[in-house]
């Protein structure tokens, strides 16, 4: 029972981790109806970037307290992704706004590609660790136990929901999201400035790729240019799995994928009686994926936020 | 009788004929561009005629540091032997390095193996994984080009019966065999859980040690996978914590090593944690940081201040490409032990200068080296290492 909560506590670290990047994707696919592809690969740069800074400071020799020293870096790195988000829509994808569909799919790969080897030319290969200056701290519970960065990380995913929930639907910013959503057209019409919401759109999320990147590189201790390749790749599963395009589902979609994943590598072996061993716990993951995109092909969660016409 | 005879002359003929047939074909397959017919030769003997030795290993993806690394070590063998002048079958010979990278891929890695042969290189580097050497290794060994590995360390390599592929590293029967015997007699582990990363290398080494471990009259209470691209272990590790082992084992590389290690902390697991030679590398202690404290891991071969010329390569390498990753001294050594064996066999054919290798004895700056019937390294050294106070230290 208590390997079974001990599980579920994985998974929702895990799933909370992959639901903080799927809310990138799924803010920009809800809008634009683009998965962006390079999504993965700011989180990566923002990991970086963050862990550039820290090494600054703690360079610096100012006598400041770990906790603060991380959140001065994840402030740089959610500055410069929030830059490189802009950019990104910028340069490669409002050239290809009325473009056929493909065109920026397939731009978006680029976009991943080239992020992906600039940042292998500054930070090289190796991977870069995570300077040991939080304080960890382990709680048990029935047997179960956890360490406050992943309180936190949990926290913090639900509250980042929380957040765009509220934005989008409680503030101006958010009904010009909505429309913009809609009807980029007539929402122009209606005095919104299509370009600055979705400018906007991609600042919020790639802000959120930035909280994400400096979290995961906290909690596994290491960053590296090739991390946000997967990271990415689950995350757009988990907004898929919840229904892109909606902020619940991509949360949903977030958990669920980590608690499967950590519940098929503990009982998958069992269960197969060792035919199948704990590393086809990513295919036993894309398994779900497949069954519940035959069963309810729009994702659990259904429908976009918003319709385009 | 006549009939008789003059079959046997035709044949003998026609032997005669398929021999010169045969050699020829190997001369202008074998011998690097630009061809020179020996008549000629006399002219250019000045020009330095170009050998090509090719080196793989990944230069792209998780593992590129230490593929650059091996890289470095071929490179600066080349370098030193072109600075000094080598002649060989009275011609001069530049050698010329082609670095291919395989990306750890096992299909890329028969691509880029098959680039190499077309291009005519005499001898090859590589790879640097087990997993990209073994489908490699049959087409070097089909066009005849000797292979030697500065890292692959799974016992298939040199099993399949190709005598072209060779390794100047211990392999992982070898040093299994140190490491469950350590897990059991000095870790004095009763109940061991075992993970790997199901690469060729990490497998190979974990089913190694779980041989061992059981034949010395432990237990093996668990057995999980990962793979080489994974970062979170938290449900594995959970599994097995429920298994209470005093000894937990991973056989793969150190980009999993160090947030497993750090992940067992979290969780709270208490089992000695002990790896192999992947897991044995600086870069493990920083990702680990104080959770790494006390994690013991084996590597083959002696460490660098044990080598005869270790110092003294590491001065010279650190000076032009910076620090040592971790096979670049064994590389160097592959790269030393190929051009001597052509400067012994005086040619750079690689069907003459084969047996020559197969049998030569080198005193590298690794420690000697030489070739069992299979490939392998006579004799190949493991080392226990400890992390204590930030820095892998040799158990003595």
């Amino acid at each position: 029972m208590d390997i079974f909560l001990q599980q579920l506590v994985n998974g929702l670290v895990l799933g909370s981790v992959y639901a903080l990047v799927a809310l990138g994707y799924t803010m920009v696919y809800g809008i634009l109806e683009l998965i962006n592809f390079a999504h993965g690969e700011v989180t990566m740069v923002g990991a970086l970037v963050s862990l550039a800074a820290i090494g600054a400071i703690l360079g610096m020799g100012l006598p400041l307290p770990g906790v603060v020293i991380v959140l001065l870096g994840l402030l740089v790195a959610m500055a410069v992704c929030a830059a490189l988000g802009f950019l990104i829509e910028r340069v490669a994808y409002r050239p290809l706004r009325n473009a056929p569909r493909l065109a920026p799919l397939i731009t978006a790969i680029g976009v991943s590609i080239v992020l992906q080897n600039v940042a292998m030319l500054i930070w090289g290969k190796q991977y870069i660790p995570f300077p040991a200056i939080l304080p960890i701290e382990r709680y048990e519970f029935l047997g179960a136990t956890i360490t406050n960065l992943q309180i936190f990380i949990v926290l913090l995913s639900f509250c980042a929901m929380g957040g765009l929930v509220l934005l989008i639907n409680r503030t101006r910013l958010g009904r010009a999201m909505r429309a913009t959503a809609q009807a980029p057209q007539v929402a122009s019409l209606m005095g919104v400035n299509v370009n600055s919401i979705i400018s906007l759109t991609f600042i919020l999320g790639s802000m959120l790729a930035a909280v994400a990147g400096v979290m995961v590189s906290a909690y596994y201790g290491l960053a590296h240019y090739y991390m946000g390749f997967l990271l990415g790749l689950k995350a757009f599963t988990a907004a898929v799995l919840g229904g892109i395009g909606n902020v619940g589902g991509a949360m949903l979609g977030g958990l669920l994928l980590g608690i499967i994943e950590s519940l098929g590598a503990s009982y998958i072996g069992p269960l197969t009686g060792g035919v199948l061993g704990s590393h086809y716990q990513d295919a036993f993951a894309f398994f779900v994926l497949i069954l519940v995109l035959v069963f309810r092909p729009s994702g659990l969660m259904g429908e976009r936020v918003a319709e385009r016409p | 009788m006549l009939q008789k005879l003059s079959i046997s002359v035709l044949s003998c003929l026609f032997a005669l004929g398929l021999g010169a047939c045969g050699k020829g074909d190997e001369f202008s397959m074998t011998t690097s561009t630009p061809t020179t017919p020996p008549s000629k030769s006399a002219n250019i003997a000045e020009v330095a005629e170009i050998v090509k030795i090719g080196s793989v290993s990944p230069l792209t993806g998780p593992q590129a540091h230490l593929g650059k690394d091996n890289e470095s070590g071929v490179r600066m063998a080349i370098d030193e032997y072109n600075q000094a002048g080598v002649t060989i079958g009275g011609k001069k010979i530049q050698f010329k390095l082609l670095s291919e990278d395989d990306q750890t891929d096992p299909k890329t890695a028969t691509i880029v193996a098959q680039k190499l042969v077309d291009e005519g290189v005499v001898g090859v580097i590589g790879h640097l994984n087990s997993g990209t050497s073994i489908p490699a290794s049959k087409i070097y060994s089909d066009a005849g080009i000797p292979q030697i590995s500065p890292s692959a360390t799974a016992v298939t390599y040199t099993n399949q019966g190709f005598k072209t592929a060779m390794r100047v590293m211990t392999n992982d029967a070898q040093q299994g065999k140190v490491l469950g015997e350590f897990a059991v007699n000095v870790l004095k582990g009763k109940k061991i859980a075992i993970i790997d990363d199901r690469t060729a290398y990490g497998q190979g080494l974990a089913d190694e040690v779980a041989k061992v471990a059981q034949a010395a009259g432990s237990q093996v209470v668990a057995r999980e996978f990962t793979t080489d691209r994974s970062t979170d272990f938290m449900a594995i590790l959970t599994a097995i914590k429920g298994k209470s082992p005093d000894v937990l084992f991973f056989g793969g590389m150190e980009p999993q090593a160090g947030p497993m290690v750090k992940q067992m902390k979290m969780l709270g697991l208490k089992a000695q944690y002990l790896g192999g030679d992947g897991m044995q590398m600086a870069e493990f202690v920083q990702i680990a940081g104080a959770d790494g404290e006390g994690v013991y891991a084996s590597s083959p071969g002696n460490p660098l201040e044990k080598m005869p010329g270790g110092l003294e390569f590491s001065k010279k390498f650190t000076a032009k490409y910076g620090k040592i990753q971790l096979y670049a001294p064994y590389a160097y050594d592959a790269t030393n032990v190929l051009i001597e064996a052509m400067k012994k066999a005086d040619s750079t054919v690689p069907a003459k200068f084969l047996p020559v290798l197969a049998t030569l004895s080198y005193s590298g700056i690794t420690g000697p080296i030489a070739f069992d019937e299979k490939g392998d390294i006579k004799g190949g050294a493991v080392t226990l290492y400890r992390v204590q106070k930030g820095a892998w230290v040799p158990v003595p």
